[in-house]
């Protein structure tokens, strides 16, 4: 095992597929000269050269279908947005270009795409700046899409990802691109669509996501000084989704709480309590409960920020509603 | 390289004589394949308007009638390595390049032998095979995919050129001038072709923009761009030619406004009050199917039995294409699970 930042771990999963196959390529704002808004790209304009490693202008929607194009012609476009935000401009060629091609040309035409950059809130950014898209995408038929909480996930992910032959879009977060952890060292892939237990315990199901799954983490610590042990389930991947891994937990802790950066309506929360109260109804011994954003955009002063998003003291809550305890 | 823009004469100024054999800058060879493409894409079209009325088929369909010359150029001026897109007036693009026109009535009627296997219907045709490459619904969203398909004929060194076709309409859409500014940049071997019939739906050019001249849309990318007689498949086949030379040369793209005319409404249901009939009539007065048939009397490439055989030929095509499809299965609704992703075990959420 090595240590790494998130950033690193995501170059290197860039750097070795392109390393692989000659027709990956990484395209964005500032992913050349500049080595990366965020220093993702750090480095790889040196190692592979400006005919793979492209600045683009400022036009999401230009250049994003360049690489819906360039996919359907043969090469592997990694196209880094430097938000999700700025992708709503791109959302056209994501959603009715690289999630239907292949469907609307009845088999021959496909995109092994990845669209990637960050994702969800990051500071004081207010309100377009902060949104989190992993309902908006899963929701598309087409498309697959990744969501990974440490660097050793993210690495591994975006090497599959970058490898499979269906459109990706990989949700990363600008709060995580110095987090450190380890990751194995050599070359390693992690399957798309297998959630991983990030923590073992017997009394309540956490489920959860991306970078507020470290506050679902906070959350397990305070409550196992209570002598209440929380299993958490990471989904890694939103679509498709390891239902079968959030139900095995299920039936072993009948309780099941959701955690979620983003809003509540027709989210991932939404979406696992009706899998769960579906397929996991007699083995549950409390409603689903959630704990998600506030149902209003991001805004920008830090008190509304701390009322805005999933805190300890939320996620403890609800986990002591589903056992009935104060 | 051509910067300037330069301005050709709009079709209902050009007055058209049959040229005598010894000016023809074209083989009879090409007369003839162009008289016989357009006389198939039109009776296509026409089989294909009448049949939506008396509802074989549903969903949009929008006819090419008076635009073939448009395809018939551009083809002749390609070389058949070379890639092509469209936006969803698309029934023309893979007749001219030679798909059987069968699976394309198949597609029309949502059967599984159509050329999307009746999943896209007639604003998704699509023919791997010939390189056509769509046949897309969303005006505009062709222009920067097919700018990125060039990009990947550019990085793999080819010399190969996309041709991707766009209404006037598609002219006002930020897609396109965000990709022209990359395309430019980039040099890519891309020739953006504005098939210009005037109306965007029911919206004339000059109701919408100060800028009535569509080639000098290129201008603030210094894009080599002009205008070209779209009813003449001469002038679209010179166009055409010149363009894809520069791109071959590593010279990047080219913008053709080829002022076209379509005969019939944008759509099936199109009750065409913002024209008149006259307008209408100027334009049909400079058939380019008619043309080449001129040409060809004019010549006498073809004797009188020789030209009806064609014209046998293609009522035959299109009536075996109409055949073809009535006797072709509708697809069974497993096929929904089929083409959505590569990945052939993904786990489908099924519900009731």
């Amino acid at each position: 095992m090595k240590t790494v930042q998130f950033r690193e771990a995501l170059r290197e999963a860039m750097s070795e597929e392109m390393r692989r196959d000659k027709n990956v390529f990484l395209m964005g704002e500032e992913v050349a000269e500049y080595n990366g808004a965020y220093k993702v790209s750090q480095g790889m304009l040196d190692e592979f050269g400006p005919k793979r490693v492209i600045d683009t202008p400022i036009a999401e929607l230009g250049f994003a279908g360049i690489g819906v194009g360039a996919s359907m012609n043969g090469l592997r476009p990694i196209v880094e947005f430097m938000t999700w935000n700025f992708a709503i401009l791109a959302a056209d060629q994501i959603i009715n270009s690289a999630a239907k091609m292949l469907q609307m040309s009845g088999g021959q035409y496909h995109c092994p795409i990845v669209f990637r950059g960050g994702n969800g809130t990051a500071g004081q950014l207010a309100a377009t700046h902060s949104q989190s898209f992993e309902a908006f995408y899963a929701h598309v038929p087409g498309l697959k899409v990744i969501t990974p909480s440490t660097p050793a996930d993210a690495k591994g992910l975006l090497k599959s990802a970058i490898r499979d032959n269906d459109p990706v879009v990989f949700l990363e977060s600008e709060k995580m691109y110095g987090d450190k952890d380890e990751i194995p060292e050599g070359e390693y892939l992690i399957p798309i669509g297998v959630a991983d237990t990030k923590r073992k315990g017997a009394d309540v199901t956490i489920v959860s996501f991306g970078k507020i799954i470290k506050v679902a983490h906070a959350a397990a610590d305070v409550l196992a000084k209570e002598g209440i042990e929380c299993e958490i389930i990471d989904l890694r991947t939103i679509r498709p989704i390891d239902y079968p891994a959030v139900v095995e937990s299920i039936k072993k802790t009948n309780r099941c709480v959701v955690v979620e950066e983003s809003w509540p309506l027709a989210s991932i929360s939404s979406e696992i309590a009706y899998h769960v109260q579906r397929y996991a109804f007699d083995y549950l011994d409390a409603p689903v409960m959630r704990v998600t954003q506030t149902d209003t955009p991001f805004a920008f002063s830090p008190t509304l920020i701390d009322e805005a998003l999933p805190n300890v003291d939320r996620i403890v809550k609800a986990v002591k509603a589903t056992l009935y305890r104060n | 390289m051509i910067m300037a823009t330069k301005s050709a004469s709009a079709p209902k100024k050009t007055t058209r004589k049959s040229a005598a054999k010894s000016q023809l800058k074209f083989s009879k060879e090409q007369y003839i394949k162009w008289y016989k493409d357009m006389l198939l894409m039109r009776k296509f079209e026409e089989k294909a308007g009448q049949l939506y009325i008396q509802q074989k088929f549903g969903g949009f369909c929008h006819l090419y009638i008076g635009q073939e010359a448009v395809v018939a150029g551009t083809v002749s001026g390609s070389r058949p390595t070379d890639k092509h897109m469209t936006a969803y007036r698309d029934h023309a693009h893979p007749i001219g390049l030679g798909t059987d026109p069968r699976v394309l009535m198949a597609e029309l009627y949502g059967r599984t032998t159509g050329c999307s296997k009746g999943k896209g219907g007639s604003m998704h045709f699509f023919d791997k095979e010939k390189n056509f490459m769509g046949g897309h619904g969303i005006v505009g969203a062709q222009i920067p995919m097919g700018a990125g398909v060039a990009f990947a004929e550019k990085y793999n060194e080819t010399d190969n050129v996309v041709f991707v076709s766009m209404g006037d309409g598609a002219v006002r859409q930020g897609a396109l001038h965000e990709t022209f500014n990359m395309a430019m940049n980039w040099k890519l071997p891309v020739i953006f072709i504005i098939e210009n019939n005037n109306y965007a739906m029911g919206t004339s050019v000059e109701r919408t923009t100060n800028v009535t001249d569509l080639s000098k849309i290129g201008d603030s990318y210094e894009m080599p761009s002009q205008s070209v007689n779209g009813m003449s498949p001469e002038a679209v086949h010179e166009a055409i030619e010149e363009a894809a030379t520069r791109a071959r040369n590593g010279e990047g793209p080219t913008l053709l406004d080829i002022r076209t005319y379509r005969y019939k409404g944008h759509s099936m249901s199109d009750p065409q009050k913002y024209r008149t009939k006259e307008e209408v009539a100027e334009y049909q007065a400079q058939d380019p199917v008619e043309h080449c048939l001129q040409v060809i009397k004019d010549n006498k490439f073809l004797t009188e039995e020789e030209i009806k055989e064609i014209q046998d030929w293609v009522k035959k095509e299109v009536q075996e294409s109409i055949e073809f499809a009535e006797n072709s299965p509708y697809p069974e609704g497993k096929e929904l699970y089929e083409d959505v992703y590569m990945q052939e075990d993904y786990p489908y959420i099924i519900e009731y």
